[in-house]
């Protein structure tokens, strides 16, 4: 089996500094944000790899680095052993390109109002020159339509006739339209409803099946994630601390983040259940701790924590980035 | 003993060009002191609505078309815009799930405080002052001495909505209503958020009404838990019950909905279509054109709430078992 994404050491800083005259006048440093720092992993061809953490651990900066919506600072994306920086700036970046689609988090925002689903289902094709012919195109919009679940009709449509969970299904016809291997999803059902959030996760198994997709999943929701997922990355400020198969992460997991953000999803089996919530919040990732980044919240912690920033470390069949772990006092 | 706050058949409608829109239907529950009741259910299924008729906040042209709404025995649901400032407040708190939007980023969160706590307790300002920085480090805010002349913006989401639950405190009030209060923060955060709101509540014997789609919330936090679906209660009951073995089909199937920790399944169960919207709801039960066992029965009436053992379903199902049990 190979590898069709390898993710090695990739980096993105953003510039998050006053402007000019502010820094002059109030005489403020340039500041930056580590929103992705040293971060590896690589994905298997036909398998979901999850990216978890909370809000601001730099997830959604993963999956934009991975589609070339944004531009490393550091490290690089091979997709299929071809570095994708250059490649998609070179002759063969728009046959690139189609091979990976996003889907995105809100369905309200991602699906241009004035334009109708035939329109917005069949852009991919015609900025890919895939097909040109209208009534090839138009062939092919009501098939893919009718592979997510709506109706052939539902092409003279507008967005605003669709419910959550069908425009949705929209976002995911217009992503298949020109045949992607690798679709990267961004919280694809956050904002929807439980029962249509069943839904659409069982279509995004089933076309995972019949068509053979790669998928990067992100999530906060841990129960979606252990439903979908054959590998989970935990995220925290930026970097990789936990990297397994799924049932290691969900069975065994080794660093305590992912201890405690596993203890802190409410249970629905859980009824009444009396738990030690955790303590503190994510620090400022302008400004993150010396050493480990979880370390002013980790039970666990030492002086070693404070000062050094523990590296990814083979362990088992998991990666783990954890000084307790690797030096074995947890 | 009466219950702490009856709603009783309340229905809500917003009259339009095309005719009344029913948003609420025969809402009827109850909490008692120091319980919290979790409201379920999909978004436009009518949780928050119940929650906003109870608080005297439905937005216009929505209004009460029938039913009472009783605090400790008192009807709430016809005050005036004057006598509701003597109520909201002081006797029914409100937490919303956006901490920042609730909060006035031009005043302090001590000014906030004080204000609300002057207007309805008779102390001074400067025993309002205490009260407030006391209210600050009851819901585990820091160094609540400095905090408290702090402005919202200098709080994180979990520390602003800790402040929001100090706001809705204030005043001691006897229930509060809490608005998907969980939803806006990550899970580490929901977590201690959860705890403090449960602690306060028993602390004090404050009723709470919680509404949220978060069923391991629900799972967490409540006692019992009213299921709502187009603009009724289908399922209303223990916890325990109402979650493990839920009598109405659509709890049934919202249950299996959902991804569980620990579980591993190839498919989630899966509710065909979508909730009817308000202009175009089915005949008989609102829930029959996604129902699978559906009858001819299902198709023509509409079941009210018939109590089945410790729970209480609106489904046509129960009465035939039970019809049967009997025979």
């Amino acid at each position: 089996m190979s590898a069709l994404v390898e993710v090695k050491g990739l980096a993105k800083v953003f510039d998050v500094s006053a402007p000019w005259l502010n820094r002059v006048i109030e005489r403020q440093p340039r500041q930056f944000v580590h929103a992705v720092d040293n971060v590896s992993f690589s994905i298997q061809r036909g398998q979901t790899f999850a990216l978890v953490g909370e809000s601001g651990c730099g997830k959604s900066t993963v999956a934009r680095l991975l589609v070339g919506l944004h531009e490393a600072t550091r490290g690089q994306v091979l997709f299929d052993q071809v570095e994708l920086t250059a490649a998609l700036k070179g002759p063969q970046g728009t046959a690139l390109r189609q091979r990976m689609q996003m889907i995105f988090q809100d369905p309200y925002a991602s699906l241009n109002p004035r334009w109708r689903v035939s329109d917005i289902v069949a852009e991919p094709l015609r900025e890919h020159r895939i097909l040109t012919d209208d009534t090839e195109v138009n062939d092919l919009v009501a098939q893919l339509l009718q592979g997510v679940g709506l109706s052939a009709s539902d092409a003279a449509r507008f967005p605003h006739q669709f419910s959550g969970g069908q425009r949705q299904r929209i976002s995911i016809a217009r992503a298949l339209a020109s045949q992607p291997e690798f679709l990267v999803c961004d919280e694809p059902t956050s904002a929807l409803d439980v029962s249509v959030q069943a839904q659409v996760l069982n279509l995004m198994k089933d076309l995972q099946q019949a068509r053979g997709l790669t998928y990067l999943f992100i999530s906060h929701n841990l129960a979606v994630v252990q439903h979908v997922a054959d590998d989970v990355g935990v995220m925290y400020l930026g970097r990789l601390v936990e990297v397994a198969p799924k049932r290691t992460v969900f069975s065994a997991p080794r660093h305590p983040y992912t201890q405690m953000l596993l203890d802190a999803i409410p249970d629905v089996r859980m009824t009444g259940r009396q738990r030690s919530p955790v303590i503190g919040e994510v620090p400022n990732p302008m400004n993150p701790p010396a050493g480990c980044a979880f370390h002013p919240r980790c039970p666990h912690a030492r002086a070693v924590c404070k000062a050094e920033r523990p590296e990814l470390v083979v362990d088992g069949d998991s990666q783990v980035a954890c000084h307790a772990v690797q030096q074995g006092w947890l | 003993m009466a219950a702490l706050l009856e709603v009783d058949r309340l229905r809500v409608e917003f009259p339009t060009r095309h005719g009344k829109l029913l948003a609420l239907d025969d809402v009827s529950f109850h909490i008692d002191a120091g319980e919290i009741l979790g409201v379920v259910g999909e978004s436009g299924a009518g949780k928050s609505l119940t929650g906003a008729a109870i608080i005297g906040l439905l937005e216009p042209p929505g209004r009460v078309a029938g039913g009472e709404i009783r605090l400790e025995g008192e009807r709430i649901d016809n005050l005036t815009e004057a006598q509701w400032r003597h109520v909201r407040g002081r006797r029914i708190g409100a937490i919303f799930q956006d901490p920042l939007t609730s909060l006035n980023p031009l005043y302090t969160v001590g000014q906030q405080l004080v204000e609300t706590i002057v207007t309805h307790l008779p102390l001074s300002a400067a025993e309002a002052r205490v009260r407030a920085v006391d209210l600050l480090r009851k819901t585990g805010i820091p160094a609540p001495e400095a905090r408290v002349d702090q402005y919202p913006h200098q709080f994180s989401g979990g520390m602003r909505q800790r402040v929001v639950i100090a706001l809705a405190l204030a005043a001691e009030p006897r229930l509060i209503v809490a608005d998907e209060p969980t939803t806006a923060l990550d899970v580490s955060i929901q977590a201690q958020i959860i705890a403090l709101l449960r602690q306060l509540a028993k602390e004090q014997g404050t009723a709470v009404m919680l509404v949220t789609h978060d069923m391991g919330v629900i799972a967490e936090t409540c006692d019992r838990v009213a299921v709502m679906y187009a603009g009724r209660v289908v399922e209303i009951g223990p916890v325990q019950q109402v979650l493990h073995a839920p009598a109405h089909p659509y709890t049934q199937g919202l249950m299996g909905a959902i991804p569980v920790m620990g579980e591993s399944r190839d498919r989630l169960l899966q509710i065909d279509g979508s909730m009817p919207r308000l202009n175009a709801m089915p005949d008989g039960c609102a829930f029959h054109p996604r129902c699978d066992r559906a009858t001819e029965h299902c198709r023509q009436a509409r079941p009210a709430l018939l109590r089945a053992g410790p729970t209480s379903a609106a489904c046509w199902l129960l009465r035939d078992a039970q019809a049967e049990v009997a025979a």
